[in-house]
């Protein structure tokens, strides 16, 4: 019978007659015979079986529609304004491959294009590739390029302790390969870097990483200062950022960062159970800096007409080109990932990037006010989006109390830093209502 | 006559007017005053552009308007594998029990999620003839640097740490070598026989007890199947190399054959290729990687697993010698959802199905160009899901280049071929056709490629002037790279300093 996917499969005889041969098997004459088989395989469903059989999977899911969900710790819920869900999905973008051929490509190579654009604005630096996998491996990267910057010579990659765990796992796996060695730094009783530690462990890096907020939802008031001590050692400072900050808070760029990551997924993308997402990538205007950066750039040519036109650039650093010598494996990146978030952005414009953070830091305030009732805040200071909280009951009791009614609590910290003693991370975001916590904080009070 | 569409769209930055908004958000629960630290405040002025919903909407359409994709005609990339995307996919992945949940959510409130991921594991573990899957690398390459680093583990733990050598084909994908150079190794490259396929006995000269493992993909980039497979398998692992496949080509044999069948120890796939998984312009993929139960300890955490017992599923951090994590959480989840979507309607039928009208239009697109003027077919006629040609005779006669002929196919609302890819085919053109293209369209591309034959001996400047309907012509893109304006920013400086005209 032939397939609904597959015009041809009612054709195989006459195209066989027009090759010439008589059969389909034929043309895998050159199979070795004893490597063939039969497979063990379901036989295919109609597209509608398919579609119940999905949705009732998908029904064990519960969503945090269905119930309060204070999770944050590197992924958030955001709300995604319809049309750009609705944008994305114009079948000339979501169904498009790489542009390699830039003349029918415009629309995909603009849109890339402004999305760097619009990212070199939030953070302040004018070099930005249409995107990595996610925020680990931009950060992973981003320490392997200043390796590379310094050829070698040094190889320490310092880090605070706090930083997200899942990056630090990305981060040591991909600096096996060069022998990258990643050194942690403490945090001091505000949770933030220890600058006299750092101090001490700055000497020899090849670069220094701060988040902003870091893995405790605070902010890193001494981020220009950690600057200032990284380049003085001779290291490159590498910032990652959680872009949706950037409205209120200084662009990384502006307080001395030369390289800066982040998650862009953050705008105009759901969280689809952690992906895909898209990291960001930008590096300050220098020639050294740009050629060993990963990742495909975009930007402004002309056409033989002289008109404006776009094409993808910089190419003598890319895998197709320098095979073993290129800067990084990344081909396929996360295109479409970007652009939905450039069109977020520009949709929200200056003002809503700024709003967007006020909303974030008060709802955030209010959740932490309220925590506060309830539990320990170890560390004072300026919360955005998460809260790392203190219990004295084992967390895990808590959070099957909270499950019990119908509300998700934070994540368990404790088995990654286990000196934070009962500690998880509750978070909010612009979609977190006031009952939500209201009944958290309700729900707390009878089980803590 | 195809003519695409042509919009003088500015920049979005350019379409901005003051106090436009394109969003209203909701309002703070309470109106607490939070202050940022003085030195973290911003004080860089935002230049983003302000534009209302309506304009934003139009501004995109334009530019979608002015994009190719497989949904506007064929788009016979070789080695990419651009199939057409079952809509089916789509509606399901946008379902808003995959959207709205969270990673870190309790496992009782996932279950859906993981059980998507295990049912697409068991799938690819027959596929393939590996025991084990991660499902977390984001893209083909992101799936090779898991396989190297997997390969390394292994000799690492094993005492083997001379074997710091990974052979590649001539003819592999530009990928293989970069991965295997991020995961710290020397790169070896292999050269190719007359028939296109890898060298045997440049192959036996290349192992070494430094041999970490060989990357190959089959059929090649060529469309050949490397018919001496087992020969090759015997060679490295007789040597203590590992078997590495690139699942970029699994297209030409999907349903028939499996790497693990013909030796191969490590897979990665590339699922929004063979799986129907939309590229969205460069991206998101999935690379999942599966490897032979020796290797299955070495797998990036967590794995996802099912306790038949109580009929739960659950993710299995205790993967003892785990490589750690290649990307953040899971992987491309959104993707994987696709896959199996596709991989349910199509079942084992439909599977073999693709592989042979995949390898069925090859062929008939090979013959029907064959002897065409210009073209040369180097190597052997049989091929799997894709053919290279070599416009090389072409390029001597007439001076008409690869790069004329893929903006020629332009003109014709076709999509180019890869070209100049591999390297060992001078003026390659490098065609894909897949299986989800009709007769009709491989028809009518052959006799695009005909037509631009004859154009080229008797009318050489209409190609090389190519493309003339579409959006923009021809792009330059030395000037590009010599120039480089990356920003709107950058590009508004220029221009206002009147330094450049476009």
């Amino acid at each position: 019978m032939a397939k609904h996917y597959i015009p041809n499969s009612a054709h195989k005889e006459e195209m066989l007659k027009e090759i010439g041969i008589s059969s389909i098997d034929e043309l895998f004459a050159d199979v070795p015979k004893e490597v063939m088989r039969e497979f063990n395989l379901p036989e295919g469903k109609s597209e509608y079986e398919v579609f119940l059989e999905m949705n009732k999977i998908l029904e064990k899911n519960k969503t945090v529609l269905e119930m309060p969900t204070f999770l944050g710790a590197g992924t958030y819920f955001h709300y995604i304004p319809a049309h750009v869900k609705y944008l994305i999905e114009r079948s000339e973008f979501l169904t498009a491959y790489t542009p390699y051929q830039p003349e029918i490509s415009q629309g995909m190579l603009q849109a890339l294009f402004e999305y760097q654009s619009l990212i070199a604005e939030l953070v302040g630096l004018p070099v930005v590739n249409s995107s990595m996998y996610d925020w680990g491996t931009a950060m992973a990267e981003a320490a392997l390029m200043t390796v590379r910057l310094h050829r070698g010579k040094r190889k320490k990659f310092v880090v605070p302790a706090h930083t997200h765990p899942e990056r630090l796992q990305v981060l040591k796996t991909y600096g096996a390969g060069p022998g990258v060695e990643v050194v942690t730094v403490k945090w001091n009783e505000k949770g933030q870097v220890d600058i006299e530690d750092l101090k001490e462990k700055v000497r020899d890096a090849a670069g220094v990483y701060v988040e902003i907020p870091n893995f405790f939802g605070l902010l890193e008031e001494n981020l220009k200062e950690i600057g200032e001590i990284t380049h003085e050692a001779g290291a490159y400072f590498v910032v990652g950022v959680d872009p949706t900050i950037l409205g209120i808070v200084e662009a990384p760029g502006a307080l001395g960062a030369d390289i800066v990551v982040g998650e862009a997924s953050y705008f105009g993308n759901p969280m689809n159970f952690g992906g895909p997402r898209a990291g960001i990538f930008a590096v300050k205007n220098d020639m050294k800096l740009i050629r060993q950066m990963p990742g495909r750039i975009i930007g402004i040519t002309k056409d033989a007409e002289g008109k404006r036109a776009f094409v993808m650039t910089l190419q003598t650093r890319e895998q197709h080109i320098r095979r073993a010598k290129a800067t990084s494996n990344i081909c396929s990146n996360e295109a479409l990932v970007a652009v939905a978030a450039a069109i977020h952005l520009a949709s929200l414009g200056p003002r809503g990037l700024r709003e967007l953070g006020e909303i974030i830091l008060k709802n955030t305030a209010y959740l932490k006010k309220r925590l506060s009732e309830v539990a320990e805040i170890p560390f004072d200071g300026v919360n955005f989006k998460d809260v790392l909280v203190k219990f004295e009951r084992p967390y895990p009791e808590i959070h099957e109390e909270l499950l019990k009614r119908n509300i998700h609590g934070g994540y368990y910290v404790k088995p990654h830093f286990p000196e934070l003693g009962e500690s998880a991370l509750f978070a909010a975001t612009e979609t977190t209502r006031k009952e939500w916590v209201d009944a958290l904080i309700d729900a707390l009070k009878e089980v803590v | 006559m195809y003519r695409q569409a042509k919009w003088d769209e500015p920049l979005i930055f350019e379409l901005s007017r003051p106090g436009r908004v394109g969003y209203t958000l909701p309002k703070p629960i309470e109106d607490i005053n939070v202050e940022i630290p003085e030195k973290l405040k911003r004080k860089t002025p935002l230049e983003l552009p302000e534009l209302s919903e309506p304009e934003v909407v139009k501004h995109y359409t334009r530019l979608s308007e002015m994009n190719y994709g497989v949904d506007s005609g064929i788009y016979p990339l070789g080695s990419c594998t651009m199939k057409y995307n079952p809509k089916i996919n789509e509606e399901i992945a946008a379902h808003p029990k995959v959207a709205f949940i969270h990673p870190y959510q309790d496992e009782r409130t996932i279950q859906g999620a993981l059980q998507i991921m295990w049912e697409l594991e068991q799938w690819l573990k027959e596929i393939t003839g590996m025991d084990r899957f991660t499902l977390q690398p984001a893209a083909g390459a992101n799936g090779e640097f898991t396989g190297v680093m997997i390969i390394r583990a292994y000799h690492l733990d094993r005492g083997e740490t001379q074997r710091n050598e990974i052979l590649v084909p001539d003819s592999a994908h530009g990928t293989n070598p970069a991965s295997a150079a991020m995961a710290g190794f020397k790169v070896i490259e292999i050269p190719s026989n007359e028939n296109g396929t890898v060298d045997l006995e440049a192959l036996e000269n290349a192992v070494s007890e430094r041999t970490a493992g060989l990357m190959l993909t089959n059929p090649n980039t060529l469309g050949i199947f490397e018919d001496e497979i087992l020969e090759i398998a015997k060679i490295v692992h007789k040597a203590g190399g590992l078997l590495y496949y690139d699942g970029a080509n699994l297209n030409g044999i999907l349903g028939r054959v499996r790497p693990g069948d013909m030796g191969f120890d490590i897979v990665h796939l590339n699922l929004h290729k063979t799986f129907s998984t939309p590229h969205g312009g460069g991206g998101p993929g999935a690379g999942p990687v599966g490897v032979k139960d020796f290797l299955k300890d070495y797998l990036p955490v967590p794995l996802v697993a099912y306790d038949e017992e109580n009929d739960r599923y659950y993710l299995d951090y205790n993967v003892p010698k785990s490589i750690g994590k290649v990307k953040e959480l899971f992987g491309n989840f959104a993707v994987l959802v696709r896959a199996l979507v596709y991989l349910k309607i199509m079942g084992k039928d439909g599977l073999k199905e693709v592989s042979d009208v995949a390898v069925l239009n090859a062929n008939y697109l090979t013959r029907k160009l064959k002897g065409t003027r210009g073209y040369e077919l180097p190597h052997k006629e049989l091929r799997k899901h894709e053919v290279v040609f070599s416009a090389e005779p072409m390029k001597r006669e007439t001076g008409v280049r690869t790069l004329d002929v893929a903006k020629r196919l332009l003109d014709f609302g076709l999509h180019a071929p890869t070209i100049y890819f591999p390297l060992i085919v001078s003026e390659a053109l490098m065609i894909e056709p897949t299986e989800t293209v009709s007769k009709e369209e491989l028809d009518a591309y052959v006799e695009a490629l005909k037509k631009i034959s004859e154009e080229a001996y008797t009318n050489p400047e209409v190609v090389k002037s190519a493309p003339h309907n579409t959006a923009v012509r021809r792009v330059d893109d030395v000037l590009a790279s010599k120039r480089p304006i990356i920003t709107w920013k950058m590009y508004k400086e220029l221009k206002e300093k009147g330094e450049i005209d476009y």
